[in-house]
């Protein structure tokens, strides 16, 4: 199924193409069928700054340890007093 | 006769007049050639779609596919396009309808056109073909497996539909389906479904986890089946 299901997100800092950085302005994150990622759904992430974006496929155990991870890496206490 | 084709990217008048890139597959031999357009699914204007067009060509088709997502990044590979297409909120309805119109109107103009043009879709292309059929001037639609269909049109539809359908998906889902068909049988439309047990969203598709061999291989008899009836009268 297409699950359309597609948010998006303000975010600041920089991304990496493999070639050169450039500057990110937003996030989509979107749960439907990848690219290429072997899935028949994966939680996709589109990072864009202007035209060029980073992107990643995961599949939904492997996102939400992502996710848990980055909130985990920032409720840090050492990480709390700088961020 | 040959078996030989020709295939390569063109351009096209889509929506608004915006010139639009889009893959089109043709037999060498032959004329009175029926028309057939291929709209792709959520991943874009793929290399899989492309195939899929190819192979409509090599059954006697001339078969085009739109780039539904050209506009968003003109140029860029699939994938880049689809991802720039939803983060522009993705591809209005109205804009959709204009691009297949321009390419039903290119297909009906070419001197070896016999005049008739079906349409086929996957995925959310098989969700805008149902709307396509409800709203162009077409002979015969495909369907497969497009969730979210919009069954209010169902009074409108224009031409016979062909519906292939996978038992296990949950978008559109058996009751989905039942109700779709409920409703163009309340309104007296002409309409063939089909729901493959063991077979889940996008079983055509050769290069995804969910390909089903068993119900592809049918699904592409019904679709010479119900095309060769009502594109080549045979």
């Amino acid at each position: 199924m297409c699950t359309y299901v597609t948010s998006t997100v303000d975010v600041a800092g920089s991304g990496y193409r493999g070639d050169d950085w450039f500057r990110v302005d937003r996030t989509v994150v979107y749960f439907d069928h990848p690219q290429d990622a072997p899935l028949a759904h994966a939680l996709c992430i589109d990072v864009w700054g202007g035209s060029e974006r980073v992107a990643v496929e995961l599949d939904p155990a492997s996102a939400r340890r992502l996710a848990e991870t980055i909130l985990a890496t920032l409720d840090h206490d050492d990480v709390k007093l700088l961020a | 006769m040959t078996d030989r084709i020709v295939a390569e990217t063109i351009t096209i008048t889509g929506d608004a007049g915006d010139e639009i890139e889009a893959y089109f597959a043709r037999p060498v031999d032959g004329d009175a050639q029926p028309g057939v357009v291929v709209i792709h699914h959520m991943p874009g204007y793929d290399r899989a779609t492309k195939e899929i067009v190819r192979t409509f060509a090599v059954y006697g088709y001339a078969a085009v596919m739109p780039n539904l997502f050209h506009r968003y990044a003109p140029g860029a590979k699939p994938g880049d396009a689809a991802a720039a297409a939803r983060d522009a909120g993705g591809v209005p309805d109205e804009q959709c309808l204009g691009d297949v119109h321009g390419a039903i109107d290119f297909l009906r103009q070419r001197p070896e056109s016999n005049g008739k043009v079906g349409v086929i879709g996957y995925c959310s292309g098989g969700r805008q073909t149902f709307l396509v059929a409800c709203t162009l001037d077409i002979d015969v639609a495909v369907d497969c497996y497009g969730g979210r269909a919009n069954i209010e049109l169902a009074p409108g539809l224009r031409c016979p539909l062909l519906g292939l359908f996978g038992a296990d998906d949950q978008s559109p889902s058996p009751d989905d389906v039942a109700a779709m068909a409920k409703a163009l049988e309340a309104n007296g439309k002409t309409f063939d479904f089909h729901s493959y047990e063991g077979a889940g969203h996008a079983f055509f598709s050769v290069d995804r986890p969910a390909y089903r061999l068993d119900a592809a291989k049918d699904g592409w008899k019904q679709i010479w089946s119900f095309f060769g009836t009502h594109l080549k009268g045979t």
